[in-house]
């Protein structure tokens, strides 16, 4: 089965099983790292119907490990799309009134261009040979596709963690295609300590022998142990201490008593590894270097001569910026900072915190004070939009 | 929310003063009834700034802009002449530093507005004065140990601090037990009596 799923990924890096976009040479992608990406491709999903004025679009970015079936059934793992609590007919972000548009980022493998697409140079999977990219370069790429649908200004972008980040970049780079923006449980910068959790990740991936320098595909074999253990550190951090304890406690997984071994004893480690065990199914390695990458490059201020207020000056943008309690991985002060920056550039921002104890993922999950904001200001968005109920 | 939120009969008196269309921050915005009704009426383009959570999440549930913060430290991060009305209604009172708020109003306002309640009027006098207590009543409705009111002034001692600060005072309204406008011809000592709540246009 696990066999099979990863033939699957691996498929869907080049023949996604959702809409692609392919740009050819005449229309290469412009990379920070400073070269052209070309011919590249983009995978996305869209719900909903784009109505004449084109002026219903919402554009949704993914985080870190997810991908374009934000509201619709994931094809690798057959599960619900991600966020399918917020997202659908009749939900709080209402597919019969909005045009929902979500894509696979570039560096991502489930049909976007990524390390695991194929090198038209060689033939063979991109591994390593594909230059850094940054969160700039996903919002670039989305922004071709968003011009591919014609839509001159989004209604709304939004999205959590890497998502946020790339909410924050749209908002900043393309001003005025984004009418108003939702950055959920994101910074405008990775924090050392974060990059240092994804450093973490990363070495585990190119400490498992089977990761091959990056090109893995060409042994037929894949780094599972090392990005088992990447993806069980990062659930830690997406999660706190406080909801483990909740959820797990000390308690024993299917045994009465310690074994005297290192058998998973406890039900948070069983918990971890089949974290690990699951991811490992659905993403390939290689990405998840590149994704982490990204993330850890973004420093929105240091694109703008250490000022973050200067990112958005003049911006027209309504903004909303949300942060959990217990989420220690973006801390409210990373939100509060955007949002004295956007105080500073005279934009039109709110900005809650949701009290909980469900760390980091809290943004993922069936949170009935997030959806009222998320409400409130989605509502009050349209009627500045004009968009009728 | 520092005062008991049936008792806001100052609200009209703010709204009053702002003309259409202004872009008017809310500094402590509570549940959003000053933003709500300033946006309804008025059509301004309205931001708040609102220490309590809970009021913060009310007022985006609302579709207000609204910000969790403090008064004493956030009103640094906007920027001078950012909006053409800075409110600040019943709140001056609860703040660490109402001095080096009403300077930040000034600077990030066109013109700050500012209501609070007049601890002059002759009911507080009179609890001091005749009970010995700190005076509880319905506008000002907590004990000495849990209010979070804590720097209450008089109309007089707020006009001696708007003097300090170069502020001039372009209009003000005192308002009796009932609500009511008391007349503009009375003199300062008569408002500081029967004032139950002041309202203060100023600039600088």
């Amino acid at each position: 089965m696990a066999v099979l799923r990863a033939r699957k990924t691996n498929n869907e890096a080049d023949q996604p099983s959702s809409p692609v976009l392919r740009f050819g040479s005449d229309k290469p992608l412009k990379l920070d790292a400073g070269t052209l990406l070309s011919p590249f491709q983009i995978a996305y999903q869209t719900y909903g119907t784009l109505n004449d004025a084109r002026s219903n679009a919402i554009l949704v970015c993914h985080a870190l490990t997810g991908d374009q079936h934000v509201a619709s059934t994931n094809p690798v793992t057959g599960k619900p799309g991600w966020w399918e609590v917020l997202i659908g007919p009749g939900k709080i972000i209402d597919t019969n009134r909005f045009f929902v548009i979500c894509s696979n980022v570039i560096g991502g493998c489930l049909g976007s261009t990524g390390p695991a697409s194929t090198n038209p140079a060689t033939g063979k999977p991109y591994g390593l040979d594909l230059p850094i990219i940054t969160i700039r370069d996903m919002v670039r790429a989305q922004q071709m596709l968003i011009d591919h649908f014609g839509i001159e200004k989004l209604f709304c972008v939004l999205g959590g963690s890497m998502g946020g980040m790339q909410v924050l970049e749209w908002a900043s780079s393309y001003p005025e295609r984004v009418f108003s923006a939702l950055p959920i449980a994101t910074g405008a910068r990775h924090s050392s300590q974060n990059i240092a959790f994804h450093e973490v990740g990363r070495q585990a991936v190119m400490a498992d022998p089977d990761w091959h320098g990056g090109k893995y595909f060409e042994h037929g074999k894949r780094p599972e142990k090392g990005l088992a253990v990447a993806r069980m550190a990062a659930h830690i951090t997406y999660l706190s201490e406080a909801a483990l304890h909740r959820k797990f406690g000390r308690n024993l997984q299917d045994r009465e008593a310690l074994t005297f071994g290192f058998d998973a004893d406890f039900q948070i480690e069983s918990y971890l590894r089949h974290q690990g065990m699951t991811f490992v199914d659905r993403f390939d390695a290689n990405s998840y270097l590149y994704m982490t990458r990204s993330m850890d490059y973004f420093d929105l201020a240091a694109d703008h001569g250490g000022r973050l207020a200067d990112a958005f000056a003049g911006t027209k943008t309504r903004f909303c910026l949300v942060s959990f309690t217990s989420d220690w991985l973006f801390p409210t002060e990373e939100s509060r900072s955007i949002v004295h920056a956007l105080n500073a550039a005279g934009a039109s921002v709110s900005f809650v915190e949701i009290e909980t104890d469900r760390g980091h993922d809290a943004f993922l999950l069936d949170e009935p004070e997030l959806f009222a904001a998320i409400n409130g200001f989605i509502g009050s968005a349209a009627r500045a939009r004009g968009l009728s109920a | 929310m520092s005062v008991n939120r049936d008792q806001r009969v100052d609200l009209e008196v703010v709204a009053n003063l702002i003309p259409p269309q202004s872009r008017v921050l809310d500094v402590g915005s509570g549940d959003g009834s000053l933003l709500e009704l300033l946006q309804d009426t008025k059509q301004v383009d309205g931001r708040g700034l609102e220490l309590s959570q809970r009021g913060v999440n009310e007022c985006v549930a609302r579709g207000l802009s609204v910000i969790q913060g403090d008064a004493d430290k956030d009103l640094e991060f906007y920027p001078d002449k950012g909006f053409d009305f800075v409110v600040l209604s019943q709140t001056l009172q609860a703040t660490r530093n109402p001095k080096l708020v009403l300077d930040e109003l000034l600077r990030i306002g066109n013109r700050a507005i500012v209501s609070f309640p007049n601890f002059g009027h002759w009911r507080v006098r009179l609890s001091l004065f005749i009970n010995g207590r700190m005076p509880v009543t319905k506008d000002l409705p907590y004990s000495w140990y849990d209010t979070p009111n804590i720097h209450f002034c008089t109309i007089r001692d707020f006009v001696n601090l708007c003097d300090e600060l170069g502020a001039t005072v372009e209009k003000a309204t005192a308002l009796d037990a009932a609500g009511q406008k008391i007349g503009l011809s009375m003199p300062w000592w008569f408002w500081n009596f029967f004032g139950q709540q002041a309202v203060f246009l100023l600039k600088r």
